[in-house]
């Protein structure tokens, strides 16, 4: 599925890194904690997270990530907005809680 | 300065094939006491448009329907000798394609004879056998391309010397988060360029970023330096400050000692050195407590993993009962599942 349609069925807000908004996302990983999103995101997938720091960023971009989907409307430092928007990383925000963001992603066919 | 025209990878290819590698070398020929009607019925047979006209294995001329077309329509068959009186453009067979375009160009015949330096003709060249050769051309390139993309050709698996190795060296300053990942992506990205295949860079990624952040958490700063090398990449992060004084308690997944302020950050789970684990080939960790510590590891890329092994199997048919000198697959990282 393509994350552009995901922003459109989940009403997501796009912060940053509208470049990246084209690609055909694979899957996802939940995860606060830096070192198991590193361990386990994959590839072309969402990282969905309650951390709004800049390292965000570098672990997407160091994975390949599709984006990284920040939950519960947590502030996103800007300098991570302006490292997303030179790597063309989307950083999406929800209000949604992760446990929500996760489930409607199943429904919708993301399960891997 | 004067302009000069970019030549186009089909101009090129005009220049480097020659005319006898696209030739289709079953070539009809008539002699000149072939009947016109009789020349009139092969080129029907055959679907061709014309033919050279030999003579004892010398190139007499060139018949085509027009030829016959003209003169059966005057009713009377004559012998081809009585139409071939015009002389004969020919090419060489060692010639550029260029040089058989540039004909095609001129003189708009649809065919010509083409001969070998001693004047005997070897084949006839059309315009059509020149596009099929150039397309095939064009396809050997091509592939040759994939296959150097496929094999993710190591970039410095095709340099030769006895000793290959590329040396990358950051510094990492304690607390900089702002700056966390960056000596990582360098990494990555030197790597991707070098093109390095896609599991070793991912193992890469992963295991120095966790070292970057481990010195940007835990020490008073330090550094970062990679070795790259054909049979693997080598990694030495090394810093000053507090150590680590029981190195196997740090190992064990979910030991961690980060303050609460890093650990609002996502960090501090204590899965780092597990995850350096789990991504590197050999990994080696020591410190001396309230100095350094010195973390070194490697990732070896797969194509060497291969050799290795085969190396391996050859070394135990050799030696049979005696240990292979070449290490066992216990150091082989476990595989890292890429979607798709
Ligand atoms: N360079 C270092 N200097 C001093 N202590 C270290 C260093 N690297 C690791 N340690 C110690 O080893 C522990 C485990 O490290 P590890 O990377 O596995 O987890 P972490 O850094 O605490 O958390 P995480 O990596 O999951 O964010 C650390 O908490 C720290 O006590
Ligand atoms: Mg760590």
């Amino acid at each position: 599925m393509k994350l552009r349609q995901i922003v459109d069925i989940l009403s997501l807000t796009v912060m940053a890194g509208h470049a990246g908004l084209d690609t055909e996302v694979t899957g996802g990983y939940a995860a606060d904690l830096v070192s198991c999103a590193m361990a386990g995101a994959q590839k072309d997938g969402l990282w969905v997270t309650l951390q709004g720091h800049l390292n965000i960023v570098a672990v997407a971009s160091l994975l390949d990530l599709a984006a990284i989907i920040v939950t519960e409307n947590k502030v996103v430092e800007p300098e991570a907005l302006a490292k997303a928007n030179e790597e063309g990383i989307p950083i999406l925000s929800t209000p949604c809680t992760t446990f929500e963001v996760v489930g409607r992603l199943w429904e919708m066919g993301v399960r891997r | 300065m004067e302009e000069r025209r970019q030549l186009t990878r089909v101009e090129e290819l005009t220049y480097e094939v020659k005319i006898e590698q696209v030739m289709t070398t079953d070539v009809l020929t008539v002699t000149p006491e072939t009947m016109m009607s009789e020349a009139k019925e092969l080129l029907r047979n055959r679907r061709i448009s014309g033919m050279p006209v030999v003579e004892k294995g010398r190139l007499a001329g060139v018949i085509s329907t027009e030829d016959i077309i003209t003169t059966l329509e005057l009713g009377k068959d004559v012998a081809v000798r009585e139409k071939i009186g015009h002389p004969v453009r020919t090419c060489f067979a060692d010639e550029p394609l260029a040089q058989a375009i540039r004909r095609f160009d001129m003189y708009g015949y649809g065919r010509y004879p083409v001969v070998n330096r001693r004047g005997r003709l070897v084949d006839i060249i059309t315009q059509g056998d020149i596009i099929h050769g150039l397309l095939r051309a064009l396809e050997a390139d091509y592939h040759e391309e994939e296959t150097l993309k496929h094999e993710a050709s190591y970039l410095l698996e095709h340099v030769d010397s006895e000793r290959t190795r590329l040396f990358l060296s950051y510094r990492v300053r304690a607390r900089d988060f702002v700056h966390a990942g960056d000596a990582a992506r360098q990494i990555k990205r030197a790597l991707v360029r070098l093109g390095a295949h896609p599991q070793a860079v991912r193992r890469m990624a992963i295991a120095t970023f966790e070292a970057e952040t481990n010195i940007i958490i835990h020490s008073n700063g330090g550094r970062i330096a990679v070795l790259i090398q054909p049979s693997a990449i080598r990694v030495r992060a090394t810093d000053t400050g507090p150590g680590i004084p029981d190195v196997d308690l740090a190992m064990q997944p979910g030991f961690s000692t980060a303050p609460d302020w890093v650990r609002e950050m996502g960090f501090g789970s204590g899965m780092g050195l597990a995850n350096i684990r789990r991504c590197a080939s050999t990994m080696h960790l020591a410190s001396i407590p309230g100095r350094k510590t010195c973390l070194e590891y490697t990732v070896i890329p797969e194509k060497s993993i291969a050799l290795r092994e085969q190396l391996t199997r050859s070394q135990n048919d050799f030696t049979r009962n005696r240990r292979p000198i070449i290490a066992n697959g216990k150091d082989r990282p476990a595989q890292i599942d890429e979607p798709g």
